[in-house]
């Protein structure tokens, strides 16, 4: 009944036009970016758009407008760096189901961050960013540990369920940090629904270096995981350390969704959606996985975060609910047609 | 000779059995009787007694009457609601981790309810047939989208977890968009609470386990015997889909009752039937003693919730913190036997 993991990666890495899906990507981001600046709670026309980012004013207009690009930076930088968490954290697991918020790391986060809130008195990104990868380790480590328990290791339906489950333990931990503390609950509420809308360009500059140790082991680590999808045995047999890399690009995925989680809250589903999407254009290999990947998820966080401003004007939809309901379908697709489990 | 043996065998199994219901029994009892005296002031039994039997004891009949009895009744009625969804869908789709709080049905229900209650301003039964409808609504859909050439039970939960995360995310988004939200009530649909326990609310409950308590005790002999796998039921005279269908309803119909009643109470039914099942053995009937400790676990986490902190709790932050330690027992317990899950 219960196959293991068609592995993501497996047979030879294969790649499709990487080079022109590469600029298909880059022009989405593009895209996205001019969307984000143009389109928001406030309607502004082309000109004044126009004339406040070029020219440069001081009506209401041009400072609603301004107000757009650290947030657009930041959406594109998160969802980016939740994109290649993704890639890695499924090559890594050879799950096509791994997801930093169906792993329950993004949870892990939450609880630290909260716990530093709360009893540390940390109130600046850099405490934030300290305090959301430790949490995003451990619940890494823990979900992998349970989740590989038991026969057949580390199957999709143990890693989801124990994720799963995690999330929901560690959420209950959270609001009994939180009730006794008003204060913190109303920062929290906020938080926990993943929003890029208090963007601040001093933040973003504190986290990007945690966000560029990520990129670079993912960089090192892209074609040791072309090989770990042939499976361990005929890794090492090709001269891949085979823990090393392992525990190097878990690191990294870690890293990358730990710092996003800090910079915009718990944002579920794009690291899961978008290598999937990515994979089936570009195939397998890792060397142009990643780069498209993250340029899609930058793409389609700053998309996200753009219709959630629009929708419900004029308050916001916080881009955390829309990622969600947008990939919660794609999760379900996902199983439906890749897990190996069939009747 | 063996035939000794086995009847050897069934009678300690039943008697196993049967200590187990009373032992769990005589726990529930105790709670409850100790959950009415015990609070902010403490009451003589006698007081208790008094106001249970109808008479006005100035102080004792509002805090006992409107506010500690309703609470119990609730936790209790919630606590077998959710312990007898919870091992029906466990032992139907055999498998322990598949239970309605973690495939998605408590959370269609609990969107509903939310929904109802912060939109369109309704309350009492309207809210709770909304969610029972949700709840029924979201079963079948995952049942639909995971039958493609037939239902497995992996695919079935894999699912119910995508549709969880996003019925969670809907959740979140109307919290979030309502405004003058008082954090009492927002807890309660985050992780279940008794906090608003009203008689209103016990006696859409106790209805609902009125009608659908019976369906399910009837079908728990079928229920039994789907374990051992559906062509061997048949063989066994079950009719397989009818039974399974009716039960999957009546399932379903309790986790929503019960969820538009209280919130969704985190784990209750996840926890209920494996610790049911460790209680009684591998043999007899699961319904009542998952019932039962369903309810002990709800009464006896609300009281921890309540009075052994600083602050007060809601009971779902209590049986929430128990499921992670719980599900490591479990899988350890698994990997010991050498089963699989």
């Amino acid at each position: 009944m219960i196959e293991t993991a068609a592995p993501p990666t497996a047979g030879a890495a294969v790649t499709r036009r990487p080079r022109w899906w590469t600029a298909v990507a880059l022009a989405a981001a593009l895209g996205a970016v001019a969307l984000s600046i143009a389109f928001g709670s406030r309607v502004v026309s082309l000109p004044e758009v126009w004339q406040a980012i070029v020219v440069g004013g001081d009506d209401i207009t041009a400072a609603a407008v301004r107000s757009r690009v650290p947030r657009t930076l930041l959406a594109l930088l998160v969802g980016a760096s939740l994109a290649m968490a993704g890639v890695m954290l499924q090559g890594v697991t050879r799950n096509p189901l791994a997801d930093p918020y169906i792993l329950g790391i993004n949870s892990g986060a939450s609880l630290t961050v909260v716990i530093g809130i709360a009893f540390v008195g940390i109130h600046s990104m850099q405490g934030y960013i300290w305090f959301a990868l430790t949490g995003a380790a451990l619940a890494a480590a823990f979900v992998y540990t349970v989740g590989s328990l038991g026969r057949g290791g580390p199957t999709p339906l143990k890693l989801a369920l124990a994720g799963a489950i995690t999330t929901a333990a560690l959420t209950s931990l959270t609001t009994a940090i939180l009730l006794p503390r008003m204060e913190v609950m109303n920062v929290y509420r906020f938080w926990v629904v993943g929003g890029v809308g208090r963007a601040e360009n001093h933040d973003t500059l504190t986290v990007m270096p945690f966000i560029a140790v990520g990129v670079a082991l993912c960089a090192l680590t892209a074609s040791g995981l072309n090989l770990l999808g042939l499976g361990d045995d005929a890794a090492a047999g090709l001269g891949v350390p085979v823990v090393r890399t392992r525990l190097l690009a878990a690191t990294g995925g870690v890293l990358l969704c730990g710092a996003a989680t800090a910079l915009a809250g718990p944002i579920g589903f794009v690291g899961l959606v978008v290598p999937h999407l990515v994979r089936l254009v570009v195939g397998s290999d890792h060397r142009w996985l990643l780069p498209v990947s993250a340029l899609t998820g930058a793409a389609l966080l700053t998309l996200a975060d753009t219709v959630g401003r629009v929708v419900a004007r004029p308050q916001e939809i916080e881009v955390g609910i829309i990622t969600a309901l947008l990939g919660a379908p794609v999760f379900i697709w996902v199983v439906l047609t890749r897990t190996g489990v069939r009747a | 000779m063996s035939a000794t043996v086995v009847r050897a065998a069934r009678r300690r199994a039943s008697r196993r059995a049967g200590v187990t219901i009373a032992a769990l029994s005589c726990t529930l009892l105790a709670l409850f009787a100790f959950s009415l005296v015990w609070g902010d002031r403490i009451y003589p039994i006698s007081d208790v007694v008094a106001v249970l039997a109808g008479q006005d004891v100035p102080g004792a009949s509002f805090s006992v009457g409107e506010l500690r009895l309703p609470r119990a009744v609730l936790a209790v009625l919630a606590g077998a609601s959710f312990g007898i969804a919870g091992v029906t869908f466990q032992t139907m789709l055999r498998n322990p981790l598949a239970s309605p709080d973690i495939i998605g049905i408590t959370h269609g229900a609990n969107v509903m309810a939310l929904f109802c209650i912060l939109v369109l301003g309704l309350s009492g039964l309207a809210v709770s047939v909304s969610a029972v409808i949700a709840g029924v609504g979201t079963a079948f859909g995952i049942y639909l989208l995971a039958a493609r050439g037939g239902v497995v039970g992996t695919r079935l939960i894999l699912i119910g977890i995508g549709i969880a995360a996003m019925l969670h995310s809907a959740t979140l988004y109307l919290l979030v968009s309502a405004d003058q939200w008082d954090l009492q009530g927002a807890m309660r649909w985050l992780t279940g609470s008794l906090n608003l326990a009203s008689w209103d609310d016990v006696a859409m409950l106790s209805l609902a386990a009125l009608l659908l308590v019976p369906i399910v005790l009837v079908l728990g002999r079928d229920l039994g015997l789907l374990r051992l796998g559906d062509d061997a039921a048949a063989g066994l005279g079950v009719a397989v889909e009818r039974s399974r269908r009716l039960l999957v309803v009546a399932a379903v119909a309790l986790a929503a009752f019960a969820t538009a009643a209280t919130g969704p109470i985190s784990f209750v039914s996840f926890m209920a039937g494996p610790i049911a099942v460790r209680l009684i053995g591998p043999r007899g009937a699961l319904i009542v003693p998952a019932a039962l400790t369903g309810a002990v676990l709800v009464l006896s986490a609300d009281l921890v919730g309540q009075f052994l902190f600083e602050h007060r709790y809601p009971v779902g932050v209590v049986t929430g913190a128990l499921g992670a330690p719980f599900l490591v027992y479990l899988l350890i317990r698994t990997q010991r036997t050498g089963g699989s899950l």
